[in-house]
């Protein structure tokens, strides 16, 4: 069954850096200067959406949602 | 009746006593009412010239005015250039039918005049533009918003009670004053204030146009954009066409700064090129970069900018965009380097602090930015520069990272020649020297100051 390529939302107003993200989804994630995430373009599948929702559950500040990927 | 602006008036582009103003002396359409009698058009006059605002019978599709608009081709004149038809429609289609119309005359660009002038000069056309958007998309409630610091509002509240009274206007128009800070003019900040929050970009979606002010539908337009749609509604898309490129129709009003005897606003025909534009305001001495845009736009050398067609796509093959509708011309003996340090001091000190990158990454590219125009650079530290101009982009909740870093690689790119002078021998004369060209209001904001 092929499953829908989804993409990572970050809110970056309700993100504080703490940074657990870049840990739990490093295919996608990385951090800047200051603990902000910065974010490789593209659609998640396979593997990665397992780490992608790891991320997403882990963000102490809420600010991670997997949506649907746009066309 | 109507100026042709290739053969403006004679009117100076001069305020009272002789001193150069911001208020331009040449327009067409917009400005008509100034080139011809130099005084701000009153409403008898504005009747007189333009006739009452045209009412529209609704039929079983779309609104007529929105149509109208959609055949005009009208874009957004606030910045992003967004079809304006666009916009409506979305308004007009929201499920709830409760909708908000803000006009947006904030323009809190330090380079900008166009927004303040037009509702000096023209104000009846924006009025006008305000109660037609309204019909158009079903809005009861409008809002029109203008910084505090320009003494607009008072005037404007008269000529909105002078227009109730006379019933040209069905519905109310609120004349207020938000906060007057470089990112509080961003659509979701001015919705956010006037639904009782501050006045800070919020995260999208949800849109404004499903939910705005007060969580209802909201058009949230530039006050040219309701101008021009003021000018649609009497006189026809075809009309409107006769001006402008195929891609890029009608007029527009852009602000000549910088070095240049006539300094001022000005209405200009898209498809102009920006020479012809230039030299409209008579630019002193051979230029060598013109800013397009304003502090989000783009600096090119004076001889490529001068060759561009004033238009969507004319700027876009430069890799800029009209954005605020500023083309500010910088002499030879400036370094554009400094200007540019200090642009990005100031945008940085105008973030609204909520979103990391913008937080703590615009003042310290700004500070790097400071150290190469006016320190003693060195090779690691503007490596660190690049990479961190590149990391600014899409990485807040609003534009305002990105449109700093799309001026800080523009100069970087523009004038890799003189980077690299400053890298060797340190500031040049002009870094140290040179009076400041472009505007940099110095402001603390506090946290209060965003309600």
């Amino acid at each position: 069954m092929k499953r829908t390529a989804r993409r990572l939302v970050i809110d970056r107003i309700a993100c504080t850096g703490h940074g657990l993200c870049a840990e739990l989804f490093p295919e996608q994630l990385a951090l800047d200067d200051w603990g902000y995430p910065i974010q490789s373009p593209g659609p998640i599948a396979g593997g990665d959406t397992r780490h992608a929702q790891r991320a997403v559950a882990a963000c102490p500040a809420l600010a991670m949602r997997l949506e649907a990927a746009r066309g | 009746m109507i100026t042709d602006i290739r053969t403006p008036q004679p009117t100076p582009g001069r305020g009272r006593a002789g001193r150069p103003s911001l208020e331009g002396a040449h327009g067409e359409r917009l400005l008509a009412g100034w080139s011809r009698t130099g005084a701000p058009t009153e409403l008898p006059e504005h009747l007189d010239r333009h006739g009452p605002v045209p009412s529209f019978t609704a039929h079983d599709g779309e609104h007529p005015l929105i149509e109208e608009i959609a055949r005009a081709g009208l874009a957004g004149r606030g910045g992003a250039g967004f079809p304006t038809a666009k916009k409506l429609r979305a308004v007009a289609g929201a499920k709830r039918t409760d909708r908000v119309v803000v006009a947006n005359g904030m323009e809190s660009e330090p380079a900008s005049a166009k927004d303040k002038t037009l509702l000096r000069l023209a104000p009846q056309l924006v009025l006008d533009g305000i109660v037609l958007a309204a019909d158009a998309v079903g809005a009861r409630q409008a809002h029109l918003c203008v910084a505090p610091d320009t003494g607009l509002d008072q005037r404007l509240r008269e000529l909105v009670a002078e227009r109730r009274a006379l019933g040209i206007d069905p519905i109310e128009i609120t004349v207020r004053t938000p906060p007057h800070h470089y990112v509080s003019s961003e659509s979701s900040a001015l919705v956010n204030w006037l639904g009782g929050g501050e006045a800070k970009p919020t995260t999208t979606p949800p849109r404004t146009a499903e939910r705005g002010v007060g969580g209802l539908p909201t058009l949230v337009d530039n006050v040219e954009t309701l101008a021009h749609v003021a000018l649609i509604a009497r006189y026809g898309a075809d009309w409107f066409r006769e001006r402008g490129t195929a891609e890029s129709p009608g007029t527009t009003l852009v602000t000549l700064t910088g070095a240049v005897a006539e300094p001022g606003v000005y209405e200009i025909e898209y498809g102009t090129s920006v020479h012809d534009i230039l030299e409209l305001a008579h630019p002193v001495g051979d230029a060598q970069a013109v800013l397009v845009g304003g502090y989000f736009g783009t600096w090119l050398p004076a001889a490529e900018a001068a060759a561009l067609e004033y238009s969507a796509a004319g700027l876009a093959s430069a890799g800029a965009s009209s954005g605020a509708g500023v083309l500010a011309v910088l002499p030879p003996h400036a370094c554009v380097l400094a200007e540019t340090a200090r642009i990005l001091e100031y945008l940085g000190a105008q973030s609204s602090r909520q979103c990391g990158p913008c937080l703590f990454g615009l003042p310290a590219t700004a500070g790097d930015f400071a150290q190469v125009a006016f320190g003693q650079p060195d090779r690691e530290g503007t490596e660190r520069l690049e990479r961190r101009v590149e990391l600014l982009l899409g990485r807040g909740a609003c534009k305002h990272p990105d449109g700093a870093a799309r001026l800080a690689a523009s100069a970087l790119r523009t004038f890799a020649p003189h980077v690299r002078r400053h890298l060797k021998w340190g500031p040049c004369p002009a870094a140290v020297d040179a009076r400041p060209l472009l505007p940099t209001p110095a402001e603390t904001i506090k946290d209060g100051d965003w309600r």
